[in-house]
């Protein structure tokens, strides 16, 4: 994987893909799935994001709005790459996910196609569209775990 | 107009982007860059008569209230008012907000109306629905045409006896469409009404004539035309600036006062100007005024319009890849996207080959509404643009698509 992965062709694919075709876009009208409302303050992306969190295991995550390609593509991946996880993995994820942003070492295999975005640090001004819908995420996990202390 | 020997004038124009490009600014309704005589102006208060102004019982006090009242009298000239007329503000901002709620607040009894319209910007639209939620005014909105225009005719329409106020721009931010405020104040006055123009957009670039207008307030900003930040103009109608109440209170602004409550206010402008204003700044409008007046408004405005015109048709002619929303109004903006790209992704794409644009939502409805997309890229040109820029941006534009413009993240 790590080769291929270090292609500059297939993670640009990779992020059109996602930005085209993005994946669980659609909200849910089901009340169990909590909600949270990302709106940049610096740009336009202005984005809902969706997940639905039982006994500590993210069941699904959903998201929709106005946003550019780089933000599409990142939430949607990261709603792939989190569905089925628990918490605690969840957690790992982001955690690398934001060390990998930052330039700090990272475990590659646990981000799978969100390595795409690993060179967004080369547009300082656009770090918060490949962590928008992500920082969303971590934001509904947070509650979640509140709700249930 | 000699456009090289112009841009001698601003050291910002030889900047250089981070990769290296010539900076290209096409962002100049955002703000506009400053020539040498105004950055001369603003230094020479720090290092010739750095002190307090109305406060003057020594020599370098009195040189200091001097030039600030001849930068107001200098205004007055540019925009054909009376010097009294002049408020000094922080910008265009605070001149809309100080009329809303020192004069709208004031007189604005509920079910009164207050007119506007979708393609205002934020500072000319907020505080109007913040003041008519308070007062239990009504806020309308005067339907725009189909290029994103606000017409006489649609103004008349929308006025009844119950409008008090009506709040357009001259010029507005997204299209920069040239809005014909002398026939709509026409109309506004025949129903009594009162008009506030945002001339943010405006006085930059065209000449804006107080007395032919006969707009009732008028208020721009000085960092739009060369001029540095934090520092604005409100032209009001003397009497109109009579009644209305200042939004702060404090030194400068009061003749007297007492401590069982009563206060003598100054006569307008003074009254609306209390505190230490920004000394540097008033004087470095002033002579981004001069600069302007020296190149002529109607040299800007017409080299302006020609560069537009031939970048537009350049774009039209040469490009497949983006569709162009304004290109039916008069203006010296060119609001456009590149096919398949978003504007933001585009904007990015445009900064690493050194061309500053703007993206962005603007103003939601209107974009919605008229231009039936949900964002926009913006290129806004002023006198110190050239045409060779406008090659290079035409070139980079050519190159931009859903594949290239990945290429900065690689
Ligand atoms: C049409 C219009 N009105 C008002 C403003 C606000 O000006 P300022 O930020 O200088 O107060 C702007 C600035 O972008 C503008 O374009």
């Amino acid at each position: 994987m790590s080769s291929m992965m270090n292609d500059p062709m297939i993670l640009r694919q990779i992020i059109m893909d996602h930005g085209e075709h993005p994946r669980n876009h659609e909200l849910s009208q089901d009340p169990t799935y909590k909600e949270k409302h990302m709106a940049s303050d610096s740009c336009i992306d202005d984005i809902h994001v969706q997940a639905k969190i039982e006994d500590g295991k993210i069941d699904d995550v959903r998201f929709d709005g106005v946003a550019c390609t780089i933000s599409t593509s990142s939430t949607s991946i990261m709603s792939e790459l989190l569905i089925g996880k628990t918490i605690e993995e969840a957690r790992e994820i982001i955690k690398n996910y934001r060390a990998m942003i930052d330039e700090k070492p990272y475990d590659e295999d646990l981000l799978e196609e969100a390595v795409a975005f690993k060179n967004v640090g080369k547009q300082a001004n656009r770090i918060h569209c490949a962590t928008i819908g992500w920082d969303g995420m971590e934001a509904l996990i947070n509650e979640s775990e509140e709700h249930h202390d | 107009m000699d456009v090289q020997k112009i841009r001698e004038d601003f050291p910002m124009l030889k900047v250089k982007s981070k990769k290296g490009h010539d900076l290209i600014y096409f962002d100049n309704a955002a703000t506009a860059f400053k020539p040498y005589s105004v950055i001369d102006a603003v230094t020479s208060y720090y290092t010739k008569y750095s002190v307090n102004a109305h406060r003057g019982d020594y020599e370098l006090g009195f040189t200091v209230d001097t030039l600030y009242e001849e930068a107001r009298e200098r205004v007055a000239k540019f925009i054909n008012c009376e010097k009294k007329e002049v408020v000094f503000t922080t910008g265009a901002s605070f001149g809309l907000n100080q009329v809303a709620y020192g004069y709208a607040g004031h007189i604005l009894q509920p079910g009164d109306v207050i007119l506007t319209d979708e393609a205002e910007h934020a500072s000319n639209y907020l505080p109007w629905m913040n003041i008519a939620e308070q007062k239990q005014a009504k806020l309308e909105f005067i339907p725009l045409d189909e290029h994103g225009m606000i017409t006489p005719e649609k103004v008349r329409e929308m006025m009844s006896d119950k409008v008090k106020i009506v709040a357009i721009a001259h010029v507005t931010n997204v299209l920069g469409a040239e809005i014909d405020i002398k026939e709509i104040t026409r109309i506004v006055h025949e129903y009594g009404a009162i008009i506030v123009v945002d001339g943010a957009q405006s006085a930059p670039h065209m000449k804006v004539d107080m007395q032919d207008l006969d707009c009732d307030f008028f208020a721009f900003s000085g960092h739009k035309l060369c001029g540095p930040t934090g520092i604005g103009v409100l032209y009001g109608k003397y009497e109109l600036l009579e009644v209305m109440e200042p939004l702060l209170l404090g030194g400068g602004s009061n003749a007297r006062y007492d401590m069982c409550g009563n206060i003598l206010m100054k006569n307008p402008p003074y009254k609306f100007e209390p505190g230490t204003p920004p000394i540097e700044a008033t004087l470095g409008m002033k002579a981004a005024i001069d600069y302007i007046d020296n190149l002529g408004m109607e040299n800007i405005h017409k080299y302006e319009h020609e560069l537009r015109d031939y970048m537009l048709k350049k774009m039209q002619s040469e490009l497949d890849n983006v569709e162009i929303y304004n290109a039916n109004v008069e203006s010296s903006i060119i609001t456009f996207n590149v096919k398949d790209v978003f504007s933001q992704d585009a904007a990015t794409y445009f900064s690493d080959q050194g061309i500053s644009l703007r993206s962005g939502q603007h103003c939601a409805k209107l974009l919605m509404d008229v231009l039936k997309t949900p964002s926009t890229l913006r290129a806004s040109l002023y006198f110190y643009n050239t045409k060779e820029e406008v090659d290079h941006f035409i070139e980079v534009c050519k190159s931009i698509s859903k594949e290239s413009m990945l290429d900065v993240f690689f």
